[in-house]
């Protein structure tokens, strides 16, 4: 049996995995890592599309802020508007790869996402122009909360409607509230839709010698706190998108509903320490409350399980000092890494409790950095390997 | 440099760095260590975050509360902020019909750094007014710092007029202004953490003119002499020299825990290198806690820690 952590001294022959997550890298269209930040879900992204390309599949990962030397490994240099497929060798060193088998990646580019998306829905393209080269646009487009997830939301969309691909996975922005994406593309119908937003548009629809009297005084009331240019700037702004309304409602819809969908599968990234856990449990629910179904679960940079006693045993009389100093430390340290593990024991306890019938799967925190496509591999063994006996307490076991 | 010294004259510290790396957990230490210093301090909580809480060992934190002898935590949200900036500024009225309308919502969306403006405001409010010795602001998660910080000047050139630019100019003046205000980033020797945190120093120090205070390293693995005993081998001859067995099993373990040990130290260490190399700020470190998660003993430990790595930092000059 292998312990998480454990590193193979000889690379054995490639065992076929096939936990609940290599399922998912075969068969699945659609698989969105979600979770709190610091928590590896770009890395799981990765690993998970990696696998899905070894499969035979066209795969695409959809990173949001890859760590540099992970990005480079994936030959991803900026932030781009398309996918950028890597070589073959680079996946495929040993090539066992089935020939369909592609891998492509992509950085998002949040400002340009929306400009594409603004000039895609704009009535003409002056409607586009005019908007793009509002001051407000250009605020909201690069700074609104928000944005990075429904831009992330939309790319996943158009992937999925014109990208050619069997398999999408994409990770999500780090915000505090990670699940804001599944708000993300209703806040902006939203902020369309507005009352306000419709007393702003008035002076241009027959409407206006009927606007009601009490808007336009919040109208004013609103003018003296920011001043009337800046209202003034406003109003530019959603006239800019007078018509656009119901396009990005059009397109809310349809990518709740992809989200909402079979083909979409949800895996809630965490680690095994107290503030994470809660994140993930509360993820967890409010993915189940939104009708959205959990895939799986990754609990991510589990430290070694390790057994022993926790100091050393009496020596004998003749023993060498610094020896039995340097012994002190050594049971000091093991002391540590087995008070940690009971630790985070805890805590997967108490997550596995909540989420019921969830599969998890343990990845160990490794002694490498994650970083090229070897070390990908490496996190795959466990990522796509079988799920933990839940309650059973890990593989070695004891409470 | 002192940490008491510099934790003194209400001066506003700043936390800031990626989710994950501690930064409330810091936040918390410092308020802690300023507090132990004699200081009355005002840690202020944004987003409503709940660690705070658990970390002082006490329940939910929903209105300014003491939680330990002489510090007080306040949580503060933008839309309350708002509703009292206007309050006090004879637009009560006003407030409840701009809430009413989703007034606010528009605006706040449509005009960055309207929400952010509110917060730094009454940050400022607090400040001028001398609410504490020093206040301590957790904040904002990810990496949002350089946003929130960048709010004030970006409405300086948005907003024309009217309180809004107020509040913008008074908060870009508190900002540049070291005796009142500084940012206190804090990061973990890992990649990414790393390369945010230099990103996040330069665009902080050459956009808003913020002062940066000392640098806080966490999780940092205990620097254990174990590089010559990773191996069985190794293990085994060191503890015959002792005189003393240990059974095979044993030895297995206590060989992983040590090679797991140095191998991921050796990886923070190159981390550690890099943020030297580019970034030149003065450096606390606090170290890994094996024992439990972050209560009130830890944070007594993290203060301590904390106060001696300022303390042992040449004085600014």
């Amino acid at each position: 049996m292998t312990l998480p952590g454990d590193t193979p001294e000889t690379p054995g022959t490639e065992e076929v995995a096939d936990g609940p997550l290599a399922r998912l890298a075969r068969e699945q269209p659609i698989i969105v890592c979600c979770g709190s930040g610091g928590v590896g879900k770009t890395t799981m992204a990765a690993v998970l599309a990696l696998a899905g390309a070894r499969q035979g599949r066209n795969a695409v990962v959809v990173t949001i802020d890859p760590a540099k030397r992970l990005a480079n490994a994936l030959g991803l240099d900026a932030l781009s508007d398309t996918a950028h497929e890597i070589e073959r060798e680079l996946w495929d060193p040993d090539g066992v790869a089935p020939p369909g088998g592609r891998l492509s990646a992509l950085m998002l580019d949040t400002k340009s996402t929306f400009d594409h998306l603004v000039l895609k829905y704009s009535v003409d393209q002056a409607q586009g122009e005019r908007i793009l080269e509002n001051t407000f646009y250009r605020n909201v487009s690069g700074a609104l909360a928000g944005t990075q997830e429904y831009m992330a939301m939309e790319k996943l969309h158009e992937l999925h409607d014109e990208g050619g691909y069997d398999l999408i996975v994409i990770d999500t922005p780090p915000t505090r509230n990670a699940l804001d994406f599944l708000d993300a593309p209703a806040r902006l119908t939203r902020l369309l839709n507005n009352k306000l937003f419709r007393l702003l548009m008035a002076p241009t629809r027959a409407s206006f010698r009927v606007a009601n009297f009490a808007l336009q005084a919040v109208f004013r009331s609103v003018a003296k706190v920011i001043g009337k240019e800046v209202v003034e700037d406003l109003v530019l702004f959603f006239q800019a998108f007078e018509g656009m309304e119901e396009g990005f409602r059009q397109r809310a819809q349809r990518v709740m509903d992809l989200l909402s969908d079979d083909r979409t599968a949800f895996v809630l990234v965490t680690a095994p320490a107290r503030d994470a856990v809660s994140e993930a449990r509360y993820f967890h629910d409010r993915l189940e409350q939104a009708r959205l179904r959990v895939n799986g679960l990754v609990v991510n940079r589990i430290h070694p399980e390790l057994g022993g006693a926790a100091s050393p045993p009496p020596g004998s009389a003749g023993g060498d000092g610094p020896a039995v100093g340097q012994l002190e430390e050594l049971y000091a340290n093991l002391a540590d890494f087995i008070e940690l593990s009971r630790r985070e024991r805890g805590h997967l306890e108490g997550l596995e409790r909540s989420v019921g019938a969830v599969p998890i799967v343990r990845v160990p925190l490794l002694e490498v950095e994650v970083c090229d496509i070897a070390s990908l591999t490496e996190v795959g063994r466990f990522l796509l390997g079988p799920a933990s006996a839940a309650a059973s307490g890990g593989p070695t076991g004891p409470k | 440099m002192e940490l008491a010294e510099w934790c003194s004259s209400s001066r506003v510290i700043i936390l800031a760095g990626k989710g994950g790396v501690g930064k409330t957990t810091t936040a918390a230490a410092l308020s802690v260590a300023a507090a132990r210093a004699g200081r009355q301090v005002l840690l202020i909580e944004l987003e409503g975050k709940s660690g705070l809480a658990s970390m002082f060992g006490v329940e939910a934190i929903a209105d300014e509360q003491e939680v330990y002898p002489g510090l007080r935590v306040l949580p503060l949200a933008a839309d309350e902020a708002l509703v009292e900036y206007l309050e006090t500024h004879g637009l009560g009225k006003m407030a409840k019909r701009l809430a009413n309308t989703g007034a606010l919502d528009i605006v706040s969306t449509a005009v960055p750094g309207m929400k952010e403006i509110l917060v730094l405001g009454k940050v400022k409010a607090l400040q001028r007014a001398g609410a504490a010795d020093v206040i301590v602001v957790d904040g904002p998660a990810a990496g949002h710092a350089v946003t929130f910080l960048l709010s004030p000047k970006g409405l300086l050139d948005a907003v024309r007029v009217g309180p809004v630019l107020t509040q913008a100019v008074e908060v870009t003046e508190m900002l540049a202004d070291p005796d009142r205000a500084q940012v206190m980033l804090v990061t973990i020797p890992e990649e990414t953490p790393v390369n945010e945190t230099v990103e996040t120093a330069q665009a902080l120090t050459e956009r808003i003119g913020l002062t940066l205070g000392p640098l806080v390293v966490n999780g940092v693995y205990p620097d254990r002499p174990l590089d010559e005993m990773a191996t069985p081998e190794e293990i085994r001859a060191e503890a015959a020299a002792a005189g003393v067995t240990i059974p095979d099993g044993e030895i297995e373990h206590l060989a992983r825990a040590a090679r797991f040990l140095t191998r991921r130290r050796r990886l923070q260490e190159e981390q550690l290198a890099r943020l030297t190399e580019r970034l030149d700020l003065p450096r606390v470190t606090l170290p890994f806690l094996f024992s439990a998660d972050i209560g009130p003993g830890e944070l007594e430990v993290l203060a301590e820690a904390l106060t001696a790595g300022v303390d042992a930092l040449p004085a600014v000059a």
